[in-house]
């Protein structure tokens, strides 16, 4: 295994919606076995740059390549191919609600796969233990907590077995024992299978505990601010912005 | 508003639709694989509108009987009652009153369902599994609204005919057998069909317009209220102008 491995390229991107740049000139890479977050003030463009990386939205200008492979000129037929090598964990779960988590967890393996029925059921069951939820495949979403439905989502971005995952505030909403436990769930998924993972979050005890790096956003600037190691760059970043962000937990 | 933004906002509803179409006709079916949705679908607008559909064509079918009987008991032409009925109903009251029904219960359903999907971030999931929304949140109901519609309207049909019957039979000096004998006499495969294919047309102006409104939904809850309404709002101007133009059309054939 290659940990040096770019998995996801990000050039020159500009991005925003409306006729309105959010982000401009963004550039960075993530390599192998990565655990990257991406924090920034509120409406700096932390979730749009997600969408942006997994494929959701076109940018106004610039690159992404998700193993070298462009998703942003991507043909449906091609970003279909790139979709299947990832998972995505939304903010509320983003379960179907007319499903059990077992079929949510199944959903992928129906569309992508022609796996027999009891093949499909021990992946789940696999899936589901993976995020601490077996048992619960019977439930319905609505009868889940808040935690609970994020794992259950992380199943579900886990059932076609990919190593590239992307979170979306995955602490938001969470009490800090949950938080504190879903940090450790990113951790054990990346020792576990490997995967390289991006996580948008503003959490800075899930930060300092769970990343490898940071790449940090500001609604002002309209990019990039900082980039690197979050400890060092809490004890040596110049930029009064950047030390007063990563900082605020010690003004407590 | 000026007239300028009106007309930028039509231009871009437009636009929209134009789009939504394009969308769902591009992707490749696959209702092999979404047996379960279609069946739901056929479960939702299909059977579970069957009672509502019976009461209202029978009151229907009755209400017409009442109205006819008032002006031909005058000129002592009361058997052309059946005329009106059976008519009127094949032709006009049987495929519209399906279609405002299913309106009332589908395209409402259908908006409001697609509008929470967008709010729960359902659709960007099955965009992010490679999934295209357009094919498996339109083509199921699509696919049960062609086949639901026009066998609620056959129901209908037959129901406003009896709730005629009922009527005329019980209050008016026809018979029954006389009731039936003029029905067949004046009732034909063609008439019948062509009401059929109105309601089928129906069908897919009702799911296009609940679906659309669902997918241009804002993402808030106030939205997805505000879709419903308006996919409501929506079909029922739609039937309405694809009634009138098809039942134009149908008059050029001599129907």
């Amino acid at each position: 295994m290659d940990k040096s491995e770019t998995i996801i390229e990000v050039n020159d991107l500009d991005i925003g919606y409306d006729n309105r740049t959010v982000l401009e000139n963004i550039n960075f890479k993530v390599n192998k076995g990565e655990i990257l977050f991406i924090l920034g003030n509120s409406g700096c463009g932390k979730s749009t740059l997600l969408k942006h990386l997994i494929g959701l939205y076109q940018p106004i200008r610039g690159d992404i390549k998700l193993r070298g492979k462009s998703i942003v000129n991507a043909s449906e037929a091609e970003k279909k191919e790139l979709c299947k090598g990832f998972g995505v964990t939304y903010q509320g779960g983003a379960l179907f609600g007319s499903m059990t988590v077992a079929e949510n967890v199944a959903f992928p393996l129906e569309e992508h796969t022609n796996l027999h029925p009891d093949v499909i059921r021990a992946i789940v069951e696999e899936k589901l233990s993976l995020v601490d939820l077996a048992g619960f495949g019977a439930f319905m979403p609505a009868e889940l907590s808040g935690g609970m439905k994020k794992r259950a989502g992380l199943a579900r971005a886990l059932a076609l077995s990919p190593d590239l995952l992307f979170f979306d505030e995955p602490s938001a909403g969470l009490d800090p024992l949950a938080s504190a436990s879903l940090d450790k769930l990113i951790l054990e998924l990346r020792e576990k299978i490997n995967a390289t993972i991006v996580v948008v979050s503003h959490e800075l005890d899930s930060i300092f505990s769970t990343a490898d790096r940071i790449i940090m956003l500001d609604k002002e600037r309209k990019t990039i601010v900082a980039e690197g190691d979050p400890r060092k760059l809490l004890s040596d970043a110049k930029d009064p912005w950047v030390k007063k962000f990563l900082g605020r937990n010690n003004m407590r | 508003m000026n007239f300028e933004k009106f007309l930028t906002e039509i231009f871009a509803k437009a636009i929209y639709i134009v789009t939504f179409i394009g969308e769902v006709f591009s992707c490749p079916p696959r209702l092999s694989r979404r047996k379960r949705e279609f069946l739901y679908y056929l479960d939702l607008c299909g059977v579970k509108s069957l009672p509502i559909v019976i009461v209202i064509s029978l009151l229907m079918g009755s209400i017409v009987a009442i109205q006819g009987a008032l002006q031909m008991q005058k000129v002592g032409a009361e058997i052309f009652i059946v005329d009106l009925v059976g008519l009127a109903v094949l032709k006009e009251f049987g495929p519209l009153m399906v279609a405002m029904i299913s309106t009332g219960r589908a395209g409402s359903a259908f908006a409001a369902e697609i509008g929470t999907m967008k709010v729960n971030e359902e659709i960007s999931a099955l965009e992010t599994m490679g999934v295209n929304p357009f094919e498996y949140l339109v083509h199921p109901k699509l696919a049960a609204m062609l086949i639901a519609i026009p066998v609620l309207t056959i129901f209908g049909d037959a129901f406003s005919i009896l709730g005629g019957m009922l009527l005329s039979t019980s209050s008016l000096d026809i018979t029954l057998t006389a009731y039936w004998t003029r029905t067949l006499a004046v009732l034909d495969g063609v008439t019948f069909m062509l009401g059929i294919l109105k309601s089928a047309v129906f069908g897919i102006l009702i799911t296009f317009a609940g679906c659309c409104c669902g997918f241009a939904s804002p993402g808030d809850a106030q939205g997805v209220g505000r879709s419903a309404t308006q996919a409501v709002v929506s079909s029922i101007f739609l039937v309405v102008v694809a009634d009138a133009v098809i039942t134009l059309l149908y008059s050029f054939i001599g129907y």
